[in-house]
């Protein structure tokens, strides 16, 4: 495809094909930090509206047989502050509030006493390692169910013992996988796990399982600065697998 | 002044799009006969040129001399290679940043760590940092990838850089050349054949980016992808294969570049590439 033009003619030729290009310079707005921090986090915010449009309500997570199970030992003990809150676990309540008809406290027996499930699942943490772990607890959505609450809402607050503090979307929360759970390797869970009650979603990175809950909240609206622990601090609020 | 504008103007985009209405002629030599149908190619591609060359003429005319030049990157090329390079260099970085959170491909307890990346490779300055800079790029990558892709498919373009059967034989004299002072094969094209095959493993390496890291943002959703790739695991040592594919590809393409120049450098910020070395 060589053709013969003026020199002139081919220094302007490129000129004018140069910049054409400059559109691409617009990038260089990523050196400046102060510019760079906020585009990266909208990019985030981005991500997360994308993931919320490619969750599929009812795709189940991948389940694993018993054999597949990392032993107990294997289960990292991971949390952010200590690894035991001090919770009294005889007085330990649930305190549902929000857009709920019956808001109040509950008993990690009117927990019990919903249906069990219990499940082999991959917990991914958002470092890059995995567990396959053994879970049991009451589906979230019964437990909904139960206290009346408007599943019509956009999300779930949780707070926990150990000042952690998580938001959840409804969508994950009602997945027939998302456990209140309470059991790992068919023993009530242990401290460093967060007893007495935890999440585990495994549609969802480690660090929405929040531990040692202590209060849920059905809610339209989130509190800016206030939607999970790390999420505050620049990870993704999905967080969704 | 503007209407001898248009006039090149156009016959550069003709130049570029001409080839697509006819495949069929082009494509079928070059599969069947291989190097041997090299010199039909051109010749198929001279004669389209032909027909356009008056229309430049009028202003060639007024020049004493002329050079002999081609325009070998069409816009949408050049655009899409410098938004990929940025792209590619963020991805890299911060990859390398969110790889050093658990820097391992084995269990956590006990975790082995790999390899140690020295803070200063990477970016993003923390984990939800690193993240934030992988999660935004990543789909200026997809798209840079997708708009490549896609063009040189519509425009015919990919016949100067898709490595073909054809294109095996001449691939250990050109390595023979570059890496032991061999003699220099005769340029055939606007790419050697070495040249093709590392552009086209780079359009497979960011596939393969692109679908093993759709398997790990969303291991999940993606469940059957995640059970192509062989597992999460997997997924993720290949992952950071095509991550390493590319860092074997970058440095040998720059030490290139270096070597032949500015003209050449030029050419993928202008599109003209002057005096090139393959005759017409």
């Amino acid at each position: 495809m060589i053709t013969r033009l003026g020199d002139k003619e081919l220094k302007r030729q490129s000129r004018r094909q140069l910049l054409k290009l400059a559109p691409v310079a617009v990038l260089g707005v990523f050196a400046f930090p102060k510019v760079s921090d906020r585009l990266v986090a909208a990019g985030v915010r981005f991500s997360d509206w994308a993931s919320g449009e490619l969750f599929r309500s009812q795709h189940p997570a991948h389940t694993f047989s018993d054999s597949e199970v990392v032993p107990f030992a294997k289960f990292p003990y991971n949390y952010y502050d200590v690894v035991d809150p001090g919770v009294d676990l005889g007085k330990w309540t649930l305190t549902v509030e929000g857009d709920v008809q019956h808001p109040g406290e509950y008993t990690l027996a009117q927990i019990h006493a919903l249906p069990k499930i219990c499940q082999n699942t991959r917990h991914i943490c958002v470092e890059g390692w995995d567990v396959v772990g053994s879970f049991g607890g009451a589906s979230i959505s019964d437990f909904l169910k139960l206290v009346g609450a408007n599943t019509g809402a956009r999300f779930l607050e949780v707070e926990c013992a150990d000042d952690y503090y998580e938001s959840i979307d409804m969508a994950s929360i009602l997945h027939p996988q998302s456990l209140l759970c309470y059991e790992m390797y068919g023993q009530p869970l242990d401290r460093g796990h967060g007893a007495p009650l935890r999440l585990q979603m495994p549609t969802k990175l480690g660090y929405k399982q929040a531990k040692y809950l202590d209060t849920i909240r059905v809610t339209n609206v989130l509190r800016p600065d206030k939607t999970g622990y790390w999420e505050d601090q620049g990870y993704s609020w999905f967080g969704g697998l | 002044m503007s209407n001898e504008e248009e006039s090149i103007e156009d016959s550069g985009e003709k130049q570029d799009t001409a080839p697509s209405p006819e495949p069929l002629p082009i494509a079928k030599p070059d599969a069947v006969e291989g190097t041997e149908a090299q010199p039909e190619i051109l010749a198929a591609e001279c004669a389209v040129v032909e027909v356009e060359v008056p229309s430049t003429e009028p202003v060639a005319a007024e020049e004493p001399e002329l050079v002999r030049a081609a325009y070998e990157h069409p816009l949408p090329i050049r655009i899409t290679h410098w938004v990929n390079a940025i792209s590619l260099f963020v991805m890299v970085t911060s990859g390398l940043r969110i790889f050093r959170a658990f820097p391992s491909f084995g269990p956590k307890i006990p975790e082995k760590v790999l390899i140690e990346i020295p803070k200063s490779l990477t970016l993003g300055g923390w984990l939800a940092g690193a993240l934030q800079w992988h999660f935004t790029f990543m789909w200026l990558f997809a798209a840079g990838g997708v708009v490549y892709v896609a063009y040189q498919v519509a425009s015919g373009h990919f016949r100067t850089m898709l490595f073909t059967p054809g294109d095996i034989p001449g691939v250990w004299p050109m390595a023979r050349h570059y890496f032991f002072f061999g003699p220099k094969p005769p340029a055939t094209g606007q790419y050697n054949p070495l040249q093709k095959l590392a552009y086209t493993s780079t359009i497979g390496l960011g596939l393969l980016s692109l679908l093993t890291g759709l398997v790990l943002y969303k291991p999940t959703q993606f469940s059957w992808l995640a059970f192509l790739f062989g597992g999460f695991h997997l997924t993720r040592v290949w992952h950071f294969a095509a991550m390493c594919g590319f860092l074997a590809f970058i440095p040998g393409h720059l030490i290139m570049v270096l070597l032949h120049g500015w003209s050449n450098f030029y050419s993928m910020l202008s599109g003209w590439k002057r005096d090139p070395e393959y005759q017409e």
